[in-house]
């Protein structure tokens, strides 16, 4: 592997580093949310047993 | 259509995306790494030396951030015709996605652009469309957060979805229409070399199936969500 980008690495690793910043972060945020979401639905579903509703609010 | 049907039922989704999404997720990493890997061991091009590098995440960053576009606006056709609340999901799902690798798009062109063309930014057909599949992104993102009702929102979303639709072929067909400082198409039409094509091609196939492992982890996201919501509402989940 050639990593010697010569005059051009102040165009070219810019642009491979903010590529990678951007995609591993929007993997985290969308893994995060995903896992958020799983905890509060269990947490509720604890809450409220499967196919009883919960009471009505007066 | 009874088939895109059954599998667009949220509980059916949930099973077949689940069981789909490791498959997805480890070709996305294998693909990009392969890629990486025959791009950086690639020569440098005899006339752009070695700022080719950026063509492997330039274009394979625009090609998702189009693809993303279509994507919304089926996913929105399908929701206007046949109300499937699924669809609505699914668009709203994509749009943060397809707005990240426009913006990506623009921010790695732009870096490429000022060692080959001497500029940052030109005005031209090409470039000047894609800013605007940018801001297409970013309405549509506003649109379903300035409606309360979810069903207008959604309706109104898809709407704008469709109309910024136009756009599509606009940027695709910019470079043979107009005059443009950006090159033309040149995968095609067998101009780039196969040293640089392979690396390319798994690149942007990688970066597809980035985009399909996160935009479904998102749509099962929103769905549980929508149930989370139901629960809290006393409905049933």
């Amino acid at each position: 592997m050639n990593f010697d980008m010569g005059a051009y690495g102040a165009y070219i690793w810019p642009a491979y580093g903010v590529s990678a910043v951007a995609l591993i972060g929007a993997t985290l945020w969308t893994v995060a949310a995903w896992c958020r979401a799983k905890a509060k639905l269990a947490a509720l579903e604890q809450k409220t047993p499967r196919g009883i509703a919960a009471p009505e609010k007066k | 259509m009874q088939f895109l049907f059954r599998y667009a039922n949220p509980h059916n989704f949930m099973r077949l995306s689940g069981a789909v999404l490791p498959f997805t997720a480890i070709a996305a990493a294998l693909c990009v790494g392969t890629a990486l890997y025959l791009g950086f061991t690639a020569p440098p091009d005899y006339q752009q030396g070695r700022t080719v590098l950026i063509m492997f995440i330039h274009v394979p960053a625009a090609t998702v951030a189009e693809a993303a576009y279509g994507a919304i606006a089926l996913c929105s056709l399908l929701s206007l015709v046949w109300r499937h609340p699924l669809s609505d999901t699914a668009a709203r799902a994509a749009a943060p996605f397809g707005a990240l690798f426009t913006a990506l798009g623009l921010i790695t062109g732009a870096l490429w652009g000022k060692p080959m063309w001497g500029t940052y930014w030109v005005w031209d057909a090409r470039l000047t469309s894609f800013l605007l599949l940018l801001f297409l992104y970013l309405g549509y993102m506003a649109l379903w957060n300035a409606i309360e009702d979810e069903t207008r929102a959604a309706r109104a979303a898809a709407i704008l979805a469709l109309v910024g639709a136009v756009n599509i072929p606009i940027i695709k067909f910019s470079v043979n229409w107009w005059n443009t400082l950006h090159q033309g198409e040149s995968i095609v039409s067998g101009a780039t070399d196969p040293v640089f094509l392979a690396p390319l091609l798994i690149m942007m196939l990688g970066y597809m199936l980035l985009f399909a492992t996160l935009w479904m982890v998102r749509i099962c996201t929103a769905i549980l969500e929508r149930r989370a919501r139901n629960l809290m509402q006393g409905g049933p989940a």
